[in-house]
């Protein structure tokens, strides 16, 4: 063909982003090949997965050429990655997986989204996602569902299954989520990758499109802990447009890995509440192998209690509620976004645009949520909600003071068949039991591949789940890595991709 | 206007005493360079009462997906001063609330506002009762002070008055910072009102905080009113009204007096006194001069408020607080017996004086630079007002600095210019030049119990200031000015010899002489005005008249 096709040396679509990263740092690919290498794997096999919404290609190729010309350095330079549609850009469309936002074009870009540019990544596209990140299955997306790369008869979990589907099926070397009550490290468990959620703050909102404000935080999935440090360390930071960023400083996360701990052995916290016979026992058997891996490493095991855990759910789904119906209220057909063609009146065309511009999911929880803020309710629901908010958090605070981290699973189970659960909300609701209340207390955890669930003649994977102290990120990764040092189950990829 | 007398004029029944109780709530638009969440330009600052329609938006201001607001710190700043000077507390933790409801001026659909802990609380007000001087004052007491933003405005007709069949939103009002005071029912008469708002508005320009243009809604008003009757020993209250967005004190007097009628004649009718319902919102219709029920909507008071989880409380510490409290400027009422008593002013040149804030700065910076104050007031009321009027400007902006006005008067005492010089040279050092700046303003940084950032200025930038850039560079020595157009009089008294001998030769002067020998002083001016001509005047004129006698008696 052309003259200048050779035979790579390495398949960069196959390596951690790590790998990459270096490949091209050490010009052994150029940021092209490898943009183009994922390009065309996009091509080839995301028409069965339906991950990505839209892709950037030709962006995406002046971006590796830069890079290859030695105009954008920095520690991502040539990576390219994939982000969830629910992160603005001043290129492309923003739709939030919703008809809503269509064909709405942001003005602006995400800090993080920023960051990583000016780190030298490469934006391949946009993923697909639960309508306004609401939905643990991305079933709820205005545009299609997306199929989970182990079993395309099989949800990727939501809400940014499109971002861990993506990762799952090597279609780009790293992808960012966003994760308000689950949404990053539930998918990550069901496409059998790492999906990290950061402490709330920890990284810049600006740019990414509210559904709970007071949850919501972005993260990064990949192959390796290696890679979540990278793009975390990254990503972290203070931003002065948005005032809830935390402004602590940002420890060098990837170095933090290599670090030795403090010489005590490790104490990882096990609570009963997160362990219930509920569970599918292959899952409560990972998080049991887990714990053995860690034990010979010279951990010990310290059994914590969490007494407010069962109210994790009820308090989610009041304050996440109650945050998106105002979040929301400005989807009104005023000022952007879609209108109604027909309305007879002011009230009209705020009721017919909403009404056309939402799913049924949205609309559930709009109404739910503007429920919990009315007068006569306020007290009762959401009021009472922040309430037991603080009492999960106590016992978060109890535990860390017994242990580093927490060792729990991240889902009950793994994924389930599409349409299963779509008509039965609090069946769906339920796929957070275990993700929800790190969001309510803020704090930083990560979803790791552990172990495989035989369901009929196929294997899915699990995710274990690690929880750390708020801004503990540096020692909740470091112990993430040491499992990942001692096991194989994030190399296992799923035979339809390979 | 005095204060409590006017609300009578209603022919009550025999056996009925009324009385009127009013509370006002008042929006205040602070004039900070940008908005109150966002780095946007603000409408109601000086620099952009210009600008054109939906210029002054950001996707902040419009509200678009993933934006955030961050807190301008300017804003708070401000609040806290009219705070202070309302004699209020200062929270030392506060927090933002949205406040919900659908309306196509409000691009998010909620406001952010305050709910539950004001920045500002418990103060008052002590208004004058009267135009005097050592007027009695009655104090009116403040529940709250809070900041918010403001909403843009939705207009049914096109620029220039153009009809259009549907209607268009211009947000360049859209999160502009607003302070709202709410006070206790303490007015008892439409005139008190109109006292309470006038004075409230003479402190919010004082401070710089707002410039208080009426027309263009920088202060709103909204009076909550109803009428206590008193019949045969028995107490009944009218239902409260409340009525909506007045921007003139005319209106604020007229709807009040109005609705003060309305009410008893109402509750005469009807018997109907205040329940446990919502109070009703009345318009003020200026052109028929009465109020008329708003369209009730269900659910009018259901806001929805909850705390705001894009921003962090707000944590004021004392330190703050002290700073502003000693950076505090004098108010107008201390300011106005201070130059009446002290300074020696006329109340009335003393009340122009501090109708501008801008004036009242200039003219201490003139004192300050040394003039005698009731010689620093004629200058600027008469020389300075007379120009200013002319470029239809302030006194301030006209250029000339306070130590060129110095000057002016050293030279005038030195005797080396005349007062027809003195305005000339007084025209000479003016010539207005329009400044700009950025827009951009400290904004409170991230979460964690520093809260808010110190500001790193000294003095709050006051919206003001004079420009001091005249025609002539302050450095410039105005003497040398005065001298280059030919304003220095003549003092030397062998050039003014000259002159004098030439009139007195004058054979047409004979009788003016004798008359001055005469002992007639009179005389003296018509000599003195021919050598004054002669000199093109530039004579001194008391020099001349003192060689003119010198001669006629030797």
């Amino acid at each position: 063909m052309k003259e200048g096709l050779r035979f790579l040396p390495m398949d960069p679509t196959h390596t951690t982003l790590l790998e990459c990263r270096q490949a091209i740092a050490g010009r052994q690919i150029s940021a092209v090949e490898a943009t183009q290498a994922y390009l065309q794997r996009i091509a080839r096999i995301d028409p069965k997965f339906s991950c990505f919404v839209e892709t950037y290609p030709q962006r995406a190729m002046e971006q590796a050429a830069q890079v290859d010309a030695g105009k954008v350095r920095g520690p991502l330079a040539g990576v390219p990655l994939a982000i969830k549609d629910v992160l603005c850009t001043d290129y492309g469309r923003t739709t939030c997986g919703s008809h809503m936002l269509e064909n709405f074009r942001a003005p602006y870009t995400a800090t993080a989204v920023r960051k990583l540019e000016e780190a030298g990544a490469v934006i391949l596209g946009k993923t697909n996602m639960d309508e306004f990140a609401m939905g643990s299955s991305t079933e709820n997306s205005a545009h299609f569902i997306t199929r989970n790369p182990w079993d395309p008869s099989r949800v990727p979990g939501g809400s940014s299954g499109g971002s861990a589907a993506a990762m799952g099926a090597d279609l780009c070397a790293g992808a960012l989520g966003t994760d308000t009550g689950g949404s990053i490290r539930q998918p990550a468990a069901y496409c059998g990758v790492v999906g990290l959620k950061p402490t709330y703050g920890r990284i810049s909102r600006w740019g990414l499109v509210a559904f709970a404000s007071s949850l919501d935080q972005i993260g990064p999935f990949t192959r390796t802990v290696t890679d979540a440090a990278l793009l975390l360390g990254v990503m972290a930071g203070h931003d002065p447009l948005d005032s809830t960023s935390a402004n602590a400083p940002v420890p060098d996360y990837l170095a933090g890995l290599a670090q030795p701990g403090n010489g005590q052995p490790l104490r990882i916290g096990l609570a009963k509440q997160y362990l219930s016979d509920q569970n599918d026992p292959q899952v409560n058997q990972a998080v049991a192998e887990a714990m053995e891996v860690f034990r010979k490493l010279g951990a010990t095991a310290v059994e914590v209690d969490m007494p407010h855990t069962e109210y994790g759910i009820p308090t989610y789904y009041l304050v996440a509620t109650a945050e998106a119906s105002s979040n929301l209220a400005r989807y009104d057909g005023v000022h952007y976004g879609h209108r109604t063609n027909e309305a007879e009146d002011l009230v009209d065309l705020y009721c017919r645009s909403r009404a056309e511009g939402f799913g049924p999911e949205v609309k559930r929880r709009i109404m739910l949520g503007t429920y919990a803020l009315s007068s006569g309710y306020y007290d009762a629901y959401y009021l009472r909600a922040l309430k037991v908010r603080r009492l999960i958090k106590g016992d978060f605070d109890r535990a860390f003071a017994q242990c580093d981290v927490l060792l729990c699973p991240t889902t009950t189970g793994p994924a389930f068949k599409i349409g299963d659960k779509i008509d039965d909300p609090l069946a769906m609701y339920m796929n957070d039991v275990y993700t929800v209340n790190v969001n309510l207390a803020g704090l930083p955890a990560v979803s790791l591949p552990g172990g495989f669930a035989q369901v009929g003649q196929t294997r899915l994977p699990v995710g274990i789940q690690l929880i750390g102290p708020a801004f503990g990120e540096e020692t909740l990764l470091r112990i993430a890595h040491l499992f990942q040092q001692h096991t194989l189950f994030h190399q296992a990829r799923p035979a339809a991709v390979v | 206007m005095t204060a409590s007398t006017d609300s009578s004029a209603l022919d009550l029944p025999p056996g009925l005493r009324a009385r009127l109780m009013v509370g006002l709530e008042v929006h205040v638009e602070l004039a900070t360079r940008s908005k109150m969440f966002t780095s946007a330009p603000n409408v109601a600052h000086p620099d952009n009462f210009d600008a054109g329609p939906n210029t002054l938006c950001d996707p902040v201001v419009v509200g678009m997906p993933g934006v955030l607001p961050v807190i301008n710190q300017r804003a708070v700043e401000m609040s806290i001063r009219v705070g202070l000077a309302l004699g209020c507390r200062i929270a030392r933790f506060t927090k933002w609330d949205r406040k919900s409801y659908y309306y196509p001026d409000l691009p998010k659909n909620y406001q952010i506002s305050q709910y539950d802990l004001p920045l500002c609380f418990d103060g008052a007000l002590d208004i004058p009762t009267s135009e005097e001087l050592d007027a009695p004052t009655k104090r009116i007491r403040i529940i709250r002070a809070h900041l918010e933003e403001d909403a843009g405005k939705l207009l049914h007709e096109a620029p220039g008055g153009v009809p259009i069949d549907h209607s268009i939103v211009d947000l360049n009002r859209a999160g502009t910072p607003l302070l709202e005071i709410v006070t206790f029912p303490d007015l008892e008469s439409p005139a008190e009102v109109v006292m309470f708002a006038q004075t409230l508005r003479h402190i919010c320009r004082h401070l710089g905080v707002t410039e208080g243009i009426m027309q263009k809604g920088h202060m709103r008003f909204e009076p909550n009113i109803n009428v206590i009757l008193e019949k045969d020993g028995q107490v009944f209250k009218t239902p409260i009204v409340e009525i909506k967005n007045l921007n003139s004190f005319k209106a604020l007097h007229d709807s009040v007096a109005y609705e003060y009628h309305r009410q008893v004649e109402d509750w005469l009718q009807t018997g109907k006194v205040m329940d446990k319902r919502a109070k009703t919102t009345r318009g003020w219709d200026d052109v028929r001069c009465e109020t008329t029920l708003q369209r009730h909507k269900e659910d009018a008071d259901e806001y929805r408020y909850f705390p705001d989880p894009d921003l962090v409380p707000l944590v004021i510490e004392d330190r703050w607080i002290e700073e502003l409290v000693a950076a505090m400027p004098a108010l107008p009422r201390a300011r106005e017996q201070r130059y009446v008593k002290e300074l020696g002013l006329g109340l009335t040149e003393a009340r122009i004086l501090l109708d501008d804030p801008r004036l009242t700065t200039f003219f201490e910076e003139v004192l300050a630079a040394g003039v005698e104050p009731r010689r620093a007031t004629a200058l600027l009321l008469n020389n300075g007002a007379k120009r200013a009027n002319e470029r239809n400007c302030g006194v301030p902006q006209l250029g000339i600095t306070p130590a060129q006005i110095k000057q002016i008067v050293a030279l005038a005492d030195a005797g080396k210019i005349g007062s027809v010089a003195v305005d000339t040279l007084f025209g000479l050092c003016c010539d207005p030049a329009p400044g700009s700046q950025s827009i951009d303003e400290p904004r409170t940084s991230a979460s964690g119990a520093s809260g808010i950032n110190l500001p790193s200025g000294s003095a709050p930038g006051s919206a003001g200031g004079y420009s001091g850039s005249g025609g002539y560079a302050p450095s410039q020595n105005l003497e040398d000015v005065a001298r280059a157009h030919g304003l220095i009089q003549v003092s030397d008294t062998a050039a003014l010899e000259k002159f004098v001998a030439e009139v007195l030769a004058d054979p047409r002067n004979t009788k003016a002489l004798a008359d001055l020998q005469a002992g007639k002083e009179k005389a003296l001016g018509a000599l003195l005005g021919q050598v004054m001509k002669l000199s093109k005047g530039q004579a001194n004129p008391q020099v001349v008249s003192q060689i003119i006698k010198q001669k006629l008696q030797g």
